[in-house]
C-alpha cells in the first residue's frame, strides 16, 4: 500500500504495519497477465468544483489485465476519479498518466476522443438512433468496412449477441443494452475499460446474472478495467483489487479477501461487512473485554507498547454466537433480531451498553428481550484501532 | 346514499372524469364554428370556376407571387436555421458567459410583431443621417425594400422558433451519449454531426416548418417592404374593384395549399419522433470554449443588436427628433386609440377563453377520436393567414348576408366589432385551447372521483374542484389572447369599424403615408407589450 498518503491516524495504527502477508487472490492467475508495469497511474490527482472538493489527493496504480473497482458510499469522489480518468473532467491538481504517458496534469490535457480509455456509462448510453452493430462500430474510426463489420461480430459473439446486430437498442432487456454497452466500449481495444455503477440500472436478480457475465467478457478480452460503485458485495465479488474511497481518498486497496480480513482504517473495517467494535483492555498476556477474556495473540500485531491501553476489537457476526442462558449468568439481552432469510442477525447489548451482532442460521431462535450469553468463534486473528 | 349505492351509480354511468354530452356538442359547435370561415371561402372559390382559375393560376403574376412567396419562404427559413441552430448549441452546450440572459434576449424577438421590425428598419438610412454617420463613412445605406429587406426582418423576427424547438430537443438529449461518443474517439464537432444532430433533428424541423408558417402567412413585413407575395396581393386585390375580390379569393385559395403541404410535412415530422430512451441529462457545460468562451458572446450579441437594439433606436430617434416634416398632416395619435385596443383585444380574449374552456375540458379529458378532431380543428385558425381569414369574413358579411337576409343585416354585421373579435377569437384559440388543455391535464382525475363519492355532482365537482384548479391555467390564457390580439395586423385592417382607430391601424396608416415620427411612440408601446407577453410565456415555462 505505498501508493496510500497515510494519515495521522493510520500511522499509529500498528495493523498497517504489521506482516504484509499477502492473502493471494486464484484469481489473478487465471485471468490476464498482470506485469509490474502500471497501464494507469494516478498520482495526487484532486478535484475541486468551486468550493467543493470532490477528490482530494487519490494515488492509485493498475496493472495490466486487472480488474480493480473503485468502492465507496456516494458522494466520496469515485465516480469524479472515473470521469477524471477518460478525461470527462480536468483535475485540478495532480498527474494521470496512461501506460506512463501523461494524459492529464504536468500542464497538459489530453481530450477523451485521444485517450484511447473506453467507458461503460451507468445507463449504457447507447445511441438510440443507430442499430446494435452500428453502435458497436462506433468507435472503430480507423477501419475500412470489411475489418470493421469482423470487429463487430467478433464482439457480438463475445457479449452472446450475434443475432442482435440489426435491432434498435430500445428493443434490447437491460441485461442485453448493457452486453452492448460493453461490446461497444470495447471494439476500438481501449488500453482501460472504465465501468461506472455498471450494474445499478439492472433488477436484482439480472445483477448477480451479469456480474459473472461481465467479469468473464473482460477477462476474455484481456482489457485493463476499473469499475465504480458503492455495493461491497458486487466489488469484492468481481474485482481482483478493491480500492476503498472515503470522502475523497483512498482509505485502502487490497484484494477482496485480504480487504475483508483486515481492513486498515475503521473506515474501511465498518464499511465493509456489518462490523461492530468490541472494547478491550490489553492486559500483559490477556485482553479483557465485555464478553470474555482472551489471549493477546488473537489481535494481529499488537505490540507491547499498547499493553494497559484501550483498543476497540473488530467483531463480525459471524464471529459471535448467543447462547441460551439464565438471567444471572447473562452477558446480555437480545433487543432486535434481523430475518434475512437464511439467517438471523441478533442485536445483543452488552451489560456494559455497547452493541455487538451475532449471526445464526434460521433454526435457532430467540426472541426480543431474551438473556444470552456471547461466544467468539473466530479462527483467525482479529483487526483492531486504537480505543477513541 | 350509502357509498355503496354511490359506487353503484358511478360504475353505472361512465367514470367520474369522464365528459357529459352537453360539452361534447357544445365543443363541436364551436370547432364547426371555427371553421366556417375556411369553408366560406372554399366554397366561393368553387364559384369563380375552373376556367377562370387556371387563367389566373397560369398568369405572369400569378407565376410571379407563387415564385416570390416560395423565394422568401426558403430564405427566411434557411436563415433561420443557420442562425437559430448554433445559438441552440450556444445557450445550451457551452460555457458561454450569461447563458441565461442570452436565452431570453434571443427568444424575445418572437414576441414583437415582424411589422414592426419592418417599420423601423425602413427608416434605417434617416438612423445613419442623425447620428452623424452618413457624414463619417460617406455612404448612406439604401433603404432595403423587397426580397433581401423582407428576408432580413422576418428573419430577425422569427428564427427564435428554431432556436427555442432546437433547444428544447438539446435539452432533452442525454448528454451521457456526447460523454459516450467521446470517450469511442470522436471529437465534439463529429459528435455532433453522428449523435447529437440526428437526435435534434426533429426539433429543427419542427422550428423550421412554424418559420415557413409564418413567412407565407405574414401580411405585414412584405407589405412595408414592398414585396409582392400572396398576403400583399390578396389585400391589394381586396381593396380594388372589378375583378378583385374573386383574385383575392383565388389566390387566397393556392396560399392555403402551400400552407397545407407546410402542415402536412409539420404533421409527419412530429409522428415520426423516435425518442431515446435513457434517462434526459442535466444541462451542464459538455463544451468548453475555453478561450474563444468571450469571442462566442459576439453571435448573440449581435443578434440582439439587429433584433432589439437597432429597431429600438430607430424608434426612439424618431421620437426625440421632432420636426414638421415628420409630425403632421392630420394624424395626430390620440389616446383614444390605445383605449380602443384595450378595449377590443379584452373583449376577444374574454370570448376566446369562454370558447376554448369546453374544447379544452373536452379534449384533456377524452382520449376519444372525435375529441382529438375537435381540438385539432381549433388549431386551424391558426394556420390561416389572417389575410385569407380577412377575407372570408369579409365575403360573409357583404356578399353572403346581401343576397340571403338583406341590405340591413350587412349594415349590422359588416366592419363591426362583433365580427372583429369574431376572427380574433379564430385566430387565437388555438393559444387559449393549449394552455387551458394542459392546465386541465394537471387535475388528477382521482380528485374528481373523491369529490363524486363525498356526494358532490358533476356541476358541483367542476365549479368547486376543476375550475379552482385550472384557474391560473385559463388566466394564462386569457393573458396570452389579450397581449397577442393587440398586434395583430391583418385581420384588424380588414375588418376594423370605420372610424374605429387601433394603435396597429394608426401604425399602419402613419406607415403608409410616411409620418414616421408618428408612429414611432406607438410602436414603442407595441414592444413594451411584447415584452410582457414574454414574462407571461416564461412564467408558463417554468410552471
Amino acid at each position: 500500500m505505498s501508493h496510500q498518503r497515510p494519515t495521522t491516524d493510520e500511522l499509529s495504527d500498528p495493523a498497517s504495519r504489521g506482516d504484509d502477508a499477502v492473502t493471494s487472490d486464484s484469481r489473478t492467475e487465471t485471468g490476464g497477465d498482470p506485469t509490474d508495469e502500471p497501464v494507469l497511474e494516478l498520482s495526487g490527482v484532486v478535484k475541486r468544483f468551486g468550493t467543493e472538493t470532490a477528490v482530494s489527493g487519490v494515488d492509485l496504480a493498475v496493472n495490466e489485465g486487472e480488474l480493480l473497482t473503485l468502492l465507496g458510499p456516494s458522494g466520496c469522489g469515485k465516480t469524479t476519479t472515473l470521469r477524471t480518468i477518460a478525461g470527462l473532467e480536468q483535475p485540478t491538481e495532480g498527474v494521470v498518466r496512461v501506460r506512463g504517458e501523461v494524459v492529464a496534469g504536468e500542464g497538459q490535457f489530453v481530450p477523451p476522443e485521444q485517450r484511447n480509455v473506453g467507458m461503460v456509462f451507468q445507463e449504457f448510453a447507447l445511441f438510440p438512433h443507430l442499430s446494435v452493430a452500428e453502435n458497436i462500430a462506433f468507435g472503430l474510426t480507423e477501419m475500412d468496412a470489411a475489418a470493421t463489420d469482423e470487429r463487430v461480430a467478433e464482439l457480438l459473439d463475445l457479449v452472446g449477441l450475434s443475432d442482435y446486430g440489426d435491432r434498435s437498442p430500445a428493443d434490447l432487456s437491460g441485461g442485453q443494452r448493457q452486453r452492448v454497452a460493453l461490446a461497444r466500449s470495447l471494439a476500438p481495444e481501449p488500453d482501460v475499460l472504465l465501468l461506472d455503477e455498471p450494474f445499478s440500472n439492472l433488477d436484482v436478480r439480472l445483477r448477480v446474472e451479469m456480474r459473472e457475465e461481465v467479469r468473464r467478457i473482460i477477462k476474455a478480452a484481456g482489457v485493463t478495467a476499473i469499475s465504480v460503485t458503492h455495493d461491497q458485495e458486487e466489488a469484492l465479488s468481481i474485482s481482483d483489487r478493491v480500492a476503498v474511497m472515503h470522502d475523497g481518498t483512498i482509505e485502502q486497496v487490497a484484494a477482496p479477501g485480504e480487504l475483508f480480513e483486515h481492513p486498515e482504517s475503521r473506515f474501511v473495517a465498518s464499511f465493509i461487512g456489518r462490523a461492530s467494535f468490541l472494547a478491550a483492555r490489553v492486559e500483559g498476556e490477556t485482553i479483557e473485554t465485555a464478553i470474555g477474556t482472551f489471549p493477546r495473540s488473537l489481535l494481529k500485531g499488537l505490540s507491547d507498547e499498547y499493553v494497559g491501553a484501550d483498543v476497540d476489537v473488530l467483531v463480525r457476526p459471524d464471529d459471535l454466537r448467543a447462547t441460551a442462558t439464565t438471567e444471572a449468568e447473562a452477558l446480555g439481552r437480545v433487543v432486535e433480531r434481523r430475518y434475512t432469510g437464511p439467517s438471523f442477525v441478533y442485536h445483543v447489548e452488552l451489560g456494559d451498553g455497547q452493541v455487538v451482532h451475532c449471526l445464526h442460521n434460521h433454526a435457532e431462535n430467540f426472541e426480543v428481550g431474551d438473556y444470552v450469553g456471547v461466544e467468539l468463534g473466530a479462527d483467525h486473528t482479529l483487526a483492531w484501532y486504537p480505543a477513541r | 346514499m350509502s357509498i355503496g349505492s354511490r359506487l353503484a351509480t358511478l360504475r353505472s354511468t361512465e367514470s367520474p372524469g369522464s365528459v357529459s354530452t352537453p360539452v361534447v356538442v357544445l365543443s363541436a359547435a364551436i370547432a364547426a364554428t371555427v371553421l366556417s370561415p375556411l369553408a366560406w371561402l372554399l366554397w366561393q372559390a368553387s364559384v369563380v370556376g375552373v376556367g377562370g382559375a387556371v387563367d389566373l393560376f397560369t398568369s405572369p403574376t400569378a407565376v410571379e407571387v407563387l415564385a416570390n412567396s416560395l423565394a422568401l419562404t426558403a430564405l427566411v427559413t434557411g436563415a433561420s436555421i443557420l442562425l437559430g441552430v448554433p445559438l441552440a448549441v450556444l445557450t445550451v452546450q457551452t460555457d458561454l458567459p450569461f447563458r441565461r440572459a442570452w436565452t431570453v434576449l434571443v427568444a424575445l424577438p418572437l414576441v414583437i410583431p415582424s411589422y414592426i421590425g419592418a417599420f423601423a428598419y425602413i427608416s434605417l438610412p434617416n438612423l445613419f443621417e442623425t447620428l452623424g454617420l452618413t457624414a463619417a463613412i460617406g455612404v448612406t445605406p439604401p433603404t432595403i425594400y423587397g426580397l433581401w429587406g423582407t428576408g432580413l426582418v422576418l428573419t430577425l423576427f422569427v428564427f427564435p422558433y428554431v432556436f427555442l424547438t432546437t433547444r428544447a430537443s438539446l435539452l432533452s438529449f442525454d448528454q451521457a451519449q456526447l460523454e459516450a461518443a467521446r470517450t469511442l474517439n470522436h471529437g465534439y464537432v463529429s459528435a455532433f454531426r453522428r449523435v447529437i444532430l440526428p437526435q435534434i433533428l426533429p426539433g429543427v424541423t419542427a422550428g423550421s416548418l412554424l418559420v415557413a408558417l409564418y413567412a407565407l402567412s405574414d401580411f405585414g413585413t412584405p407589405a412595408m417592404m414592398r414585396y409582392d407575395v400572396f398576403t400583399r396581393v390578396i389585400f391589394v386585390e381586396l381593396n380594388s374593384f372589378g375583378d378583385g375580390r374573386a383574385n383575392a379569393t383565388l389566390f387566397s385559395v393556392q396560399l392555403l395549399a402551400v400552407t397545407a403541404v407546410i402542415l402536412a410535412l409539420e404533421s409527419r415530422v412530429s409522428s415520426d419522433d423516435t425518442s431515446g430512451y435513457g434517462t434526459p441529462a442535466s444541462s451542464s457545460v459538455v463544451l468548453s470554449l475555453g478561450r474563444y468562451r468571450w469571442l462566442a458572446t459576439l453571435l448573440p450579441a449581435g443578434v440582439t443588436l439587429f433584433t432589439l437594439g437597432l429597431p429600438v433606436a430607430i424608434l426612439t430617434m424618431w421620437l426625440v427628433r421632432s420636426g414638421p416634416g415628420y409630425a403632421g398632416g392630420g394624424l395626430a395619435f390620440s389616446p383614444e386609440f390605445a383605449l380602443n385596443s384595450v378595449v377590443v383585444s379584452a373583449l376577444a380574449a374574454a370570448a376566446t377563453v369562454l370558447l376554448a374552456l369546453p374544447v379544452a375540458y373536452y379534449a384533456g379529458r377524452s382520449d376519444s377520436r372525435i375529441a382529438h378532431l375537435v381540438e385539432r380543428s381549433t388549431y386551424l385558425g391558426y394556420a390561416m393567414p389572417g389575410v385569407v381569414l380577412g377575407l372570408a369574413l369579409v365575403f360573409f358579411a357583404s356578399q353572403w348576408l346581401l343576397e340571403a337576409v338583406g341590405p340591413g343585416a350587412v349594415q349590422v354585421v359588416y366592419q363591426s366589432l362583433p365580427l372583429l373579435v369574431f376572427a380574433y377569437v379564430v385566430r387565437f384559440l388555438p393559444q387559449a385551447v393549449g394552455s387551458t388543455r394542459s392546465s386541465v391535464l394537471g387535475v388528477d382525475p382521482e380528485l374528481l372521483g373523491a369529490a363524486r363519492l363525498l356526494g358532490a355532482s358533476r356541476r358541483r365537482t367542476f365549479r368547486r374542484v376543476t375550475l379552482p384548479l385550472i384557474a391560473p391555467g385559463l388566466l394564462a390564457g386569457t393573458a396570452l389572447v389579450f397581449l397577442t390580439t393587440m398586434k395583430e395586423l391583418p385581420a384588424t385592417l380588414i375588418l376594423h369599424p370605420t372610424g374605429f382607430t387601433t394603435i396597429v391601424t394608426y401604425i399602419w396608416r402613419v406607415q403608409e403615408a410616411g409620418y414616421y415620427g408618428r408612429g414611432a411612440l406607438p410602436a414603442l408601446v407595441l414592444v413594451t407589450l411584447s415584452g410582457l407577453s414574454m414574462l407571461q410565456i416564461l412564467r408558463q415555462e417554468r410552471q
